[in-house]
């Protein structure tokens, strides 16, 4: 199944993929990158479409549930 | 129902707008500054950005809703380290001068100056009003702030329109700070 990915070395933490998830499935850590809850991310790409830094990508992970 | 702080986007937007009919206004700026780096001081991680900041709201709304953001993807080299953190040392700099023009307004070894500079070199054609009820320190203080609020919201509109709504999120100095602060509270980033 496809998940988001993001790349938290660049993430800039700005919240915006968190607000658009339809699943609530981002949240910010600390302020300092995001990270998605697998089991609640539906790959629908509304994170990796609207993240303003373009670090997220919904990729295939393997039987991650 | 929408939140209230989906709301936020109006007092950027009253703030910006109401420095041309007092310069004055431009203190309440300070808000936009301290709250983020307290919240982040006191562990909030990047609260302010993630919920309460009016000109990422206002860029959502203008970008987004209104669709005047081309919604490219921005180019790598501004989401880097060296870009963010660069652009932050510059913006510092900038406010250190601005705040040296105030002392020197306030020692009296310069008389204040009636001037609002965008990107700074570009002096607004403006009557600003007058300022005479207030030592002239504290109209300096507003002319040099509201010159890089305006200055910012003027590159935040156009990183606007060529990339995402929020790219400006990206290399804001508020955002990069908030976040530097957090990495040194919570240690470094992971993964
Ligand atoms: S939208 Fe992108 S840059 Fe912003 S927090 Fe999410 S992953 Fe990070
Ligand atoms: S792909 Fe969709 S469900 Fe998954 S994290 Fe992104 S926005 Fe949320
Ligand atoms: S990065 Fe700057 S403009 Fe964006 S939400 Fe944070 S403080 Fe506001």
């Amino acid at each position: 199944m496809k998940k988001a990915s993001v790349n938290q070395r660049e993430c800039v933490a700005c919240g915006v993929c968190e607000k658009n998830c339809p699943r609530q499935a981002i949240t910010i850590f600390h302020g300092i990158y995001a990270d998605v809850n697998e089991d609640l991310c539906i790959g629908c790409k509304r994170c990796q479409k609207t993240c303003p830094a373009s670090v997220i990508q919904v990729v295939l992970k393997e039987a991650a549930s | 129902m929408k939140k209230w702080n989906e709301y936020l986007w109006i007092f950027s937007a009253v703030y910006m707008v109401s420095g041309f009919f007092n310069i004055l206004f431009a203190w309440i700026g300070l808000i936009c500054f301290i709250t983020p780096l307290l919240l982040s001081i006191i562990g909030k991680g990047k609260i302010y950005c993630n919920s309460y900041c009016g000109r990422g709201k206002l860029f959502e709304l203008l970008g987004g809703r209104l669709k005047l953001s081309s919604n490219r993807n921005i180019p790598a080299f501004i989401r880097s380290k060296w870009f963010r953190y660069g652009f932050l040392a510059f913006f510092m700099t900038m406010f250190t001068v601005m705040i040296f023009s105030t002392y020197l307004v306030f020692s009296g070894t310069d008389n204040m100056k009636e001037v609002v500079t965008l990107l700074w070199a570009i002096k607004l054609p403006w009557n600003w009003t007058n300022t005479s009820i207030v030592s002239p320190w504290i109209a300096q203080f507003a002319f040099g702030f509201y010159s890089i609020m305006l200055t910012s919201t003027i590159l935040g509109l156009i990183t606007m329109f060529f990339f995402k709504p929020r790219s400006w999120c990206v290399y804001c100095p508020m955002g990069t700070m908030t976040q530097a602060i957090s990495i040194l509270k919570f240690g470094k980033k992971a993964k």
